[in-house]
């Protein structure tokens, strides 16, 4: 896919849409994880219209650019973003978790062109992410492996597995983007099982670590758009979120991880989101 | 398709063959890697390690990680065999392989090594004999017990052919070639290594050979047993278990828990389609300390055991 030089109005556009389309799924299904779609939608439009190189008309391409979305829940944001980018038409997202939608609650890569790997169970995108960097590595390709974990899923053993072997093996074109909203399903992530500091953490594991806005599209295309750091590395970008970022009611509660609208939500919500 | 393996003379141990035939095939295709758990020299391939430096990847003691990393080279084009000791491997990474492997339909080959009771002594941490009854019921994963040397071999070639994730379950404890004439392997279906219609025996992986050498002694009676090399044990060969069961009577052989195992597949066929008596000679749960050859022997995995269990098969025909 061809970038305008200038991708930042695309994105903001995109990511506006994404979050509108996203709450309409939410709100009809009655089901969903709203909170954690609306932290990781502008990694994801900055990822998909402004860093990534893919074609949708060839997602098998074995150059393209991967992106897997380890929090699989946040399937208001992966679906849209694909929907968005054109992998599939947008109104396959009209069936979002119907009975024998391609649209399940977490994605599955049968069903949809753009899903690298069924995720679910949290602490597995990172570790496939891993596998694919290492193919790359040992073919000396070009493209580059994103993979976008939720911050609570860090406490899962397998990341840091992954993390450890990425590491050791110096997977310069791997880029973990860390949806840093300090919010899990129950709780607060540091009163829970604290993560801090988190940075700390991934640079003794031998990655090169950003710290940026997750909403700030200019900043995420910083990081993201091109490799930063001394490329000899791994690059962990930890992405401070809001959950539920752009809905007043729904910034920074832990109940909106998987609560769904009724109708005089939705409604505000699409007035706040315009 | 590689030339078929040869038949070997005494007793061997199943993972030189795939060794063998792993290095064999990397030689021909470059797509294939090894993904271990600091498990080289249990998965016996130094020689792959010494060849293809930059194709064995070694993710030390992490099994959720080495899954998972395979289903991303499966990703990156690549046709990776996840070589590690088959109670980690199964156990430990069990959801990798299902949502990683099974559920995302990649093309990873798991290869349990020292399945079954090999480890022995070590202990119920160390001895796979639950994995049957973990694996099987995962939608798209062929799951293939091979009976000896020559059957690991072609299995080994079979899976770096098909396009899909298997699971290839490698026995330690060595074993004779079974003497079937123009054998040839075929994934998900029976082998028949004794003919007959009195009883029907239907064994996987090391205890084939002990099923045949009990046909023979009950021959010796005029009890005529069909023996059947059922390697695959998912998706099974329901054609030759409803054939089985026509026989009035049946009794299933493994190295493995009989909850979920071979005798369970058997029985469920057997149960919705065609009911008959069904003795079952495997494991009853956790296991004493003991050798591999003691363990066998005290649970009737053994030419005695067998045909005693077959007996019993008997005596319960149109009951």
């Amino acid at each position: 896919m061809s970038l305008p030089n200038d991708p930042l109005p695309l994105i903001r556009e995109k990511a506006l849409w994404m979050r509108r389309r996203a709450f309409r799924m939410v709100f009809e299904a009655q089901l969903g994880h709203p909170g954690g779609d609306f932290s990781a939608i502008d990694v994801l439009a900055t990822l998909y219209f402004g860093a990534m190189r893919h074609d949708p008309s060839r997602p098998d391409d074995p150059s393209r650019d991967r992106f897997i979305m380890s929090k699989g829940h946040a399937t208001g944001a992966i679906y849209t973003a694909l929907a968005a980018a054109g992998f599939f038409p947008e109104d396959w997202l009209d069936t979002y978790m119907r009975p024998r939608s391609l649209l399940n609650g977490h994605p599955n890569r049968n069903y949809l062109p753009g899903i690298e790997t069924n995720t679910g169970p949290l602490g597995h995108g990172f570790p496939v992410a891993v596998g694919i960097a290492i193919a790359g590595q040992i073919d000396g390709a070009g493209f580059r492996t994103f993979v976008l974990t939720g911050d609570g899923e860090l406490q899962e053993g397998s990341n840091w597995e992954a993390a450890m072997t990425a590491g050791h093996r110096r997977l310069a074109h791997l880029t973990l983007i860390v949806d840093r909203n300090r919010l899990q399903q129950g709780a607060g992530t540091e009163e829970t099982n604290g993560l801090d500091p988190l940075d700390d953490k991934f640079r003794a594991f031998g990655w090169h670590v950003e710290e940026v806005d997750g909403h700030d599209h200019a900043a995420l295309l910083k990081v993201l758009g091109s490799p930063v750091g001394d490329r000899t590395r791994p690059l962990c970008v930890i992405a401070s979120t809001v959950k539920g970022k752009g809905v007043s009611f729904m910034e920074n509660k832990a109940s909106w991880h998987h609560g769904v609208p009724n109708a005089a939500q939705f409604d505000q919500a699409m007035k706040e989101l315009a | 398709m590689a030339q078929a393996a040869p038949v070997q003379t005494g007793l061997h141990d199943c993972r030189e063959a795939w060794a063998r035939t792993i290095e064999d095939l990397a030689a021909a295709d470059p797509r294939i890697v090894a993904v271990v758990n600091d498990s080289v020299g249990s998965s016996k391939l130094g020689g792959f390690q010494k060849k293809y430096p930059q194709r064995l990847i070694n993710v030390g003691i992490a099994e959720q990680t080495m899954v998972g990393v395979g289903a991303g080279l499966a990703n990156g084009g690549k046709v990776p065999f996840v070589s590690a000791a088959s109670p980690f491997l199964t156990g430990r990474s069990l959801e990798q392989v299902k949502a990683d492997v099974a559920y995302s339909n990649v093309n990873v080959k798991l290869v349990g090594q020292s399945s079954g009771v090999a480890y022995g002594e070590l202990g119920p941490t160390h001895h796979s004999i639950e994995d049957l009854a973990w694996l099987r019921p995962l939608t798209n994963l062929t799951v293939v017990v091979p009976s000896d040397s020559w059957e690991t071999a072609e299995a080994v070639k079979w899976a770096a052919e098909h396009e899909g994730p298997v699971f290839l379950r490698i026995s330690r404890m060595p074993v004779p070639d079974l003497a079937i004439p123009n054998r040839v392997f075929r994934v998900g279906q029976a082998e028949t290594v004794r003919d007959g219609d009195s009883l029907a025996i239907i064994a996987c992986g090391t205890t084939v050979h002990l099923a045949a050498e009990a046909a023979d002694r009950l021959a010796a009676e005029g009890i005529r047993a069909r023996v059947l090399n059922m390697a695959t044990i998912s998706p099974l060969d329901r054609d030759a278990v409803l054939a089985a069961a026509e026989t009035g009577a049946i009794v299933t052989v493994e190295e493995a828990n009989i909850l979920g195992g071979l005798g369970s597949a058997v029985a469920e066929v057997t149960a919705q389609a065609r009911p008959v008596p069904i003795e079952m000679v495997g494991f009853p749960g956790f296991l004493p300390t003991g050798s591999v050859e003691w363990l066998f022997e005290q649970y009737g995995l053994s030419p005695e055991g067998i045909v005693a269990a077959a007996r019993r098969a008997l005596s319960r025909k149109g009951a």
